[in-house]
């Protein structure tokens, strides 16, 4: 291990004027924020912030049109998902969340369908690995919304009847077709 | 007689009151003054009935959370012992406030009431005796607690408590030596005269590197940062590490009193107690020009909240400091306490003493 020194210079080992020069940094700081804290308590100056916190859940910062938040399935114009139970995305999971019962599809152009599918966000790294994954325009993570905390397991276990409901939020779409529209052949297997 | 004691109480209830409450205020204080250096907002969801008032119910929140937490003595260690030492931390800190004068003599009803709880003729030696009781306290802590770092916490706050008592004392003599009495209530009235008709004659003035000296001392005692060696809360282990409850609430209020008592102290001895410059017993006075007359009663309170507003402007500075400074490493603090602050100390007593006999 290399230490790197630093051997004080005169003006420094006596402390005092060091500590003043930090008093002074910190008193500073102390003293614009106040400033504006009171300016705007007087309604003064709102444009100007006294502090860089967010207010977290009254104010919120816009999120990244890339920001991966709680899953969705893209649902066809006839209201089902567009999953065709791959299984893709489940093998492709790092943690193993994601459970897919397959189901073979009346429509045989489609083949396949999920019987149950299950994603348990306890266990959910948010990597985003299943919405690259998934070959059908079907799993996305642009909900933008947080997993909400639940009382038992059952809460945090997210099922296909919930997930298909999922909307994505306004502007950060990611899906080729919106929920429940496009034609069914404007994905990218032609299913 | 009975009258005396009623004046006595009261003044009890005053001071002990502005104590307690200050303190409980710094506890807000030092999250809110915290959160605006670092241009942050700060402790403000305490709710109650949708008012917030800047997170002023926090403290209330916090005594009713300690109160209400499990209260637990180690089994193994010594459950009286245990209890006795954050009650000593708490009495050792708030009981140096009763030599401290808060105002000028008060006439009033043809009585003459001295603001100040006991105008004890060893007043400062009074002040370092409880600031050096204070250390029984951290030491019964470590040791009752039957925990070897607890322990090793309470022994390195001792010897940092020994080290600083030195420098803090021989800090102190040069006031004493300044103002020829060791009586808090005739320092202060010291500090009412002039040099050279319009500077006044202020401890900051009359010993400025003692000033320095005294207050890096009084923070060593306080055992905040830069000097929390014996807590410090985030790495090594202090020394009450053992407690819970309202036992560990006692403590930490027991450290913001004794800041205020630093402040008081600091107040009094550097930045002329109850003193303000240019006003006197007959009202505004500017030396050689004019005096204005003021009623008797108005100047005591002047002077009163002019001594209030001091003490609370040493607490806003001492949070100033706890919020810029790292801590020292532990030799640091040895070398800085053995070989800078009591040589310095010494220094200050010499060229005190020269100044005195030649003028």
């Amino acid at each position: 291990m290399k230490i790197v020194g630093h051997n004080l210079t005169t003006k420094e080992s006596f402390y005092f004027f060091e500590i003043a020069k930090g008093l002074w940094i910190t008193s500073r700081h102390f003293i614009y924020n106040m400033y504006f804290h009171i300016a705007h308590l007087l309604g003064k100056y709102p444009e100007v912030p006294a502090a860089v916190t967010v207010q977290y859940p009254e104010e919120k910062v816009p999120l990244s049109r890339r920001w991966r938040g709680r899953h969705r399935i893209n649902a066809r114009p006839d209201g089902s998902p567009r999953c065709v139970a791959c299984m893709l995305c489940e093998t492709v999971c790092p943690v193993q969340c994601i459970h897919i019962v397959a189901g073979e599809h009346p429509d045989p152009a489609i083949e396949k369908y999920p019987v149950s599918f299950e994603i348990d966000v306890t266990r959910c790294c948010w990597c985003g690995m299943c919405e690259e994954a998934c070959p059908v325009d079907a799993l996305y993570m642009d909900t933008g919304k947080s997993p909400e905390p639940g009382f038992s397991r059952e809460d945090l276990l997210y099922r296909k009847e919930q997930l298909v409901k999922e909307m994505p939020l306004p502007g950060c779409q990611r899906s080729l077709n919106a929920p429940g529209q496009g034609p069914m052949e404007a994905n990218p297997l032609g299913l | 007689m009975c009258l005396d004691v009623i004046i006595t109480l009261l003044k009890i209830a005053i001071v002990f009151g502005f104590v307690l409450n200050v303190a409980a205020i710094l506890s807000w204080a030092e999250r809110k003054q915290s959160a605006v250096m670092q241009d942050r907002i700060g402790a403000n969801r305490a709710d109650v009935l949708g008012f917030r008032i800047f997170g002023l119910f926090h403290p209330i929140a916090d005594t009713i959370k300690m109160l209400t937490k499990e209260d637990w003595v180690p089994p193994a260690g010594d459950a009286f012992i245990h209890t006795l030492a954050p009650f000593l931390a708490l009495f050792t800190a708030l009981v140096v406030f009763a030599v401290i004068p808060f105002g000028d003599t008060l006439h009033i009803a043809g009585r003459d009431i001295p603001l100040q709880i006991a105008d004890l003729n060893v007043g400062i030696l009074f002040i370092v005796a409880f600031g050096g009781l204070g250390f029984y306290s951290v030491v019964l802590a470590g040791w009752s607690s039957e925990n070897k770092y607890s322990l090793l916490g309470s022994i390195r706050a001792a010897a940092q408590l020994i080290s600083y008592e030195l420098a803090l004392g021989l800090s102190i003599v040069g006031v004493v030596m300044a103002y020829g009495s060791i009586e808090l209530d005739d320092i202060v009235r010291g500090q009412g005269q002039y040099v050279l008709g319009v500077i006044p004659y202020w401890g900051i003035v009359a010993q400025p590197l003692g000033f320095i000296l005294f207050f890096t001392a009084a923070m060593a005692e306080t055992k905040r940062v830069p000097f929390d060696l014996p807590e410090s809360e985030s790495e090594i282990i202090g020394y009450f590490t053992e407690y819970s409850g309202m036992k560990f609430g006692a403590f930490w209020m027991g450290e913001f009193i004794e800041v205020i008592s630093v402040a008081g102290v600091v107040t009094a001895l550097y930045f002329g107690g109850w003193q303000i410059p240019f006003l006197s017993n007959q009202g505004i006075f500017i030396p050689g020009l004019f005096t204005i007359p003021l009623p008797h009663l108005l100047v005591v309170l002047l002077q009163v909240s002019a001594f209030g507003l001091k003490v609370l402007f040493f607490c806003w500075f001492m949070l100033l400091v706890r919020w810029t400074l790292p801590r020292f490493r532990y030799d640091q603090l040895m070398a800085f306490g053995w070989k800078f602050m009591v040589p310095l100390a010494l220094v200050n007593i010499v060229v005190t003493g020269l100044i005195k006999y030649v003028f």
